[in-house]
């Protein structure tokens, strides 16, 4: 025990005293976070608009359908379908005679895509500009009245409550959506980035032939769990001085927050309770102030953070003791670890892609069979927890995963420590994966 | 007392038995020789004594108990043929968690690595980094480390490839001394005239088995092919003798084959009547790079790939 404590202890500092330590510990939030403000950006100022040229066969259409910042559409009769490229248009619609008895079909021709969000806006303003004739002709509404109908009908807001029994607590989708998404990927990126990790580890004590020198005074088993331990140390210090800085950050920015400000959070927090969710006498920065301390409270932090660790170091262990094995089998040529790495890195990849559909439906069969297979728990489940504990998350399931995942983990340690022993001082041919069977499952 | 009892071991590997049923002992305080051509099984049979492999045969006594996996590695000193450290580590950290590795405080460690360096003079490379060392610098803080903890058994894979004269000897003195204070010393090498040198016993594996097993000496008497060197004053008109065949010439003297049943005695007899004045008589006895040679000659150069049977 006291063996792997050592070794545990010298990879962990060889690592944090090492500057990359500190430059990726740094460096990396303030890349994610000018990375995510960039895609923001471009997406915002990117939004792209279309000119449609319109031929309606009847006129059908004239009055009602409206352009607006992001689709305008042009009646004039000289564009046809022919010509409304040159006229400086990206598509044209072309609506023949509608007729109420049955459903007809108006076709867009293009040159540009609308793309799938353009072209549902297409369809809804349709849609809209068929009710509003069909109103106007059937009733005895005018324009300015369904206009002032509309603008006014912005009376009511959702909030949505998590029922906890005595309690209930307030929570924004959007927010838990969010710190899913976030703590899914940390999690993905974390198995990838320290289990690549754990494996240069691995091979780099086979290619300096350290390790013979090594397992003569330590078993390679307990080479092995130091190398992972240690690893994962510093993957836990990294990911603590990630959480200690975001916390400053945040609490940094609410001290710039002037005093005046606060007052009118507190208004809005007194309106809120009352039920009253109006903010026309708000201004724009309070009410900001105001929906950042609402999400960021209304999350279960202390639960988030241990779960966080417990999946991060259960899925870190499940996948780094793979990569260790990997390891300790091929020889100097990191093309060799390519293939051997392959049926390690596709789970993790479609994790990842299992847990991005996971999070639109938190409570779906996908989600809750991908969080408690081991395999693709510890991301998984990460991006399901922020929606609620029992309630989108029931107990049983939370102990199913965390259950299966410290079995999955004991058992991919059993087996990497088997094939690391062999591995280790293996040199020459790249093993295949029935060789390094063979090395797991035949007693020596 | 021997420190070390190695019984009938054995090792079979997928396509040959690396070491088929290998017996020897080794006292306290002795220095081994462990001879073989490339792919002997020498490699095999130290990873069977340090621990690494399990034997499939067999068994190792270890200071009269049976070998512990667990506890007796640390008694051991081993330095592979293919030198391993971390390149990017400090140089004295290195030495100093290596050394706890082998059960050593750290306090223990700390104080004997400046010990060593301070005898090596290697004070300043501390806080080096061992990528920045010279092969023959890297051989001697490899040696440091592996006599550290004071073992009982050292065992060195070719410690003197990549040193110079001057640290060649050094390191030699430190491995007599480690072997008056009580430690035995396996060494593995192809150097011969540097077992001769240094060992007292040795053992020769060759296709996995032991070949031969004895002294320095008595190896070589074994192998004596009764060959003299006589210097005569003057080497004059035809020798014969029943006694003797003249095998060689030189400048001043003969080489003589004593034939059996016949003694040194009999050829300075039959100069001593012919009245040839005798400068020198010496026994021309075998090295051990001949016998060597001799042994293994004829067997294939490298290890053929067979099944094992049984």
């Amino acid at each position: 025990m006291s063996k792997i404590w050592l070794v545990t202890k010298r990879e962990y500092l060889t690592r944090v005293r090492n500057k990359t330590f500190l430059l990726t510990t740094f460096l990396l939030p303030l890349m994610i976070v000018l990375f995510v403000i960039g895609a923001i950006f471009i997406a915002v100022s990117g939004k792209s608009h279309n000119r449609i040229a319109v031929s309606d066969a009847n006129g059908y259409f004239k009055d009602y359908l409206r352009s607006d910042s992001t689709i305008a559409f042009d009646f004039s009769p000289d564009i046809d379908t022919l010509n409304y490229a040159e006229k400086g248009c990206t598509a044209a619609l072309i609506i023949p005679v509608l007729r109420e008895d049955q459903k007809t079909i108006y076709r867009l021709k293009y040159k540009k895509q609308l793309g799938f969000a353009g072209e549902e806006d297409l369809a809804g303003k349709m849609r809209t500009a068929i009710t509003d004739h069909m109103i106007f002709e059937k009733t005895s509404l005018t324009r300015g009245r369904l206009d002032s109908i509309r603008s006014k009908s912005d009376i009511a807001e959702l909030r949505t409550y998590e029922d906890r029994g005595k309690e209930s607590k307030e929570s924004k989708q959007g927010f838990l959506y969010l710190i899913g998404y976030v703590s899914g990927f940390l999690i993905y990126l974390l198995t990838f980035l320290y289990g690549a990790a754990v494996m240069r580890g691995v091979m780099e004590e086979k290619t300096n032939r350290i390790a013979e020198v090594i397992v003569c005074s330590v078993r390679p088993f307990e080479l092995m769990m130091g190398k992972i331990v240690g690893i994962g140390a510093v993957g836990l210090t990294q990911f603590v001085l990630w959480v200690v800085l975001l916390g400053g950050l945040f609490l940094a920015a609410l001290g710039f927050v002037p005093h005046d400000t606060w007052l009118e959070v507190q208004k809005l927090q007194q309106a809120n309770a009352m039920g009253n969710a109006s903010t026309a006498q708000a201004s724009a920065a309070a009410e900001m102030v105001f929906n950042t301390t609402n999400a960021v409270g209304s999350a279960n932090w202390g639960l988030l953070l241990s779960c966080f660790l417990f999946y991060f170091f259960g899925g870190y262990l499940f996948y780094s003791a793979l990569f260790a094995a990997v390891g300790s089998a091929v020889n100097e040529d990191p093309q060799e670890a390519q293939s051997l790495l392959l049926p390690i890195t596709m789970p993790v990849i479609f994790s990842f892609i299992i847990m991005t559909i996971a999070i639109q439906d938190p409570g779906g069969k996908l989600a809750v069979w991908a969080s408690i297979i081991p395999f693709s728990s510890s991301i998984v489940m990460m991006a399901r927890i922020p929606f609620g504990v029992p309630g989108t998350v029931p107990l049983w399931q939370l102990g199913l995963s965390m259950m299966f995942l410290i079995l999955g983990f004991l058992f991919t340690v059993w087996l990497a420590g088997k094939i690391y022993r062999t591995g280790i001082l293996m040199y020459g041919k790249k093993p295949t994966w029935k060789t390094m069977w063979k090395w797991a499952f035949t007693k020596s | 007392m021997d420190i070390l009892q190695v019984n009938n071991l054995q090792k079979n590997f997928a396509t040959q038995k690396a070491v088929d049923s290998v017996s020897f002992s080794l006292q306290k305080g002795s220095i081994f020789g462990l001879l073989g051509p490339n792919g002997a099984g020498k490699t095999t049979l130290i990873r069977m004594l340090t621990g690494i492999f399990y034997p499939d045969e067999g068994n190792v006594l270890f200071d009269g108990k049976p070998f512990d996996p667990v506890h007796d590695p640390v008694k051991i000193g081993y330095m592979p043929e293919e030198r391993g450290l971390y390149k990017k580590m400090k140089i004295g950290e290195q030495a100093i968690y290596l050394a706890q590795l082998k059960g050593l405080t750290k306090h223990e460690a700390t104080e004997r690595v400046k010990r060593w360096f301070v005898k090596f003079e290697m004070e300043t490379w501390w806080n080096k980094k061992v990528q920045d060392l010279s092969k023959g610098m890297g051989q001697k803080l490899q040696f440091v480390i592996t006599v550290l903890h004071e073992p009982k058994l050292i065992i060195l894979d070719e410690p003197f490839s990549g040193l110079d004269p001057v640290n060649s000897n050094l390191i030699k003195e430190e491995i007599y001394q480690l072997a008056r204070n009580g430690s035995a010393v396996i060494f593995s090498t192809h150097r011969m005239e540097q077992v001769e040198e240094i060992c007292d016993h040795i053992i020769l594996m060759n296709k996995g088995q032991k070949i031969l097993d004895g002294t320095v000496s008595g190896v070589k008497r074994q192998f004596s092919e009764n060959l003299f060197s006589i210097g005569l004053e003057q080497v004059d008109g035809t020798v014969s003798s029943p006694a003797f065949e003249v095998v060689g010439r030189r400048d001043q003297g003969l080489v003589v084959k004593i034939h059996d049943g016949h003694r040194p005695n009999d050829v300075l007899d039959y100069f001593i009547r012919r009245q040839t004045g005798i400068t020198s008589f010496m026994e021309i006895l075998p090295s051990l790079n001949d016998i060597f040679i001799k042994l293994v000659e004829g067997t294939p150069l490298a290890r053929q790939f067979q099944p094992v049977t049984a």
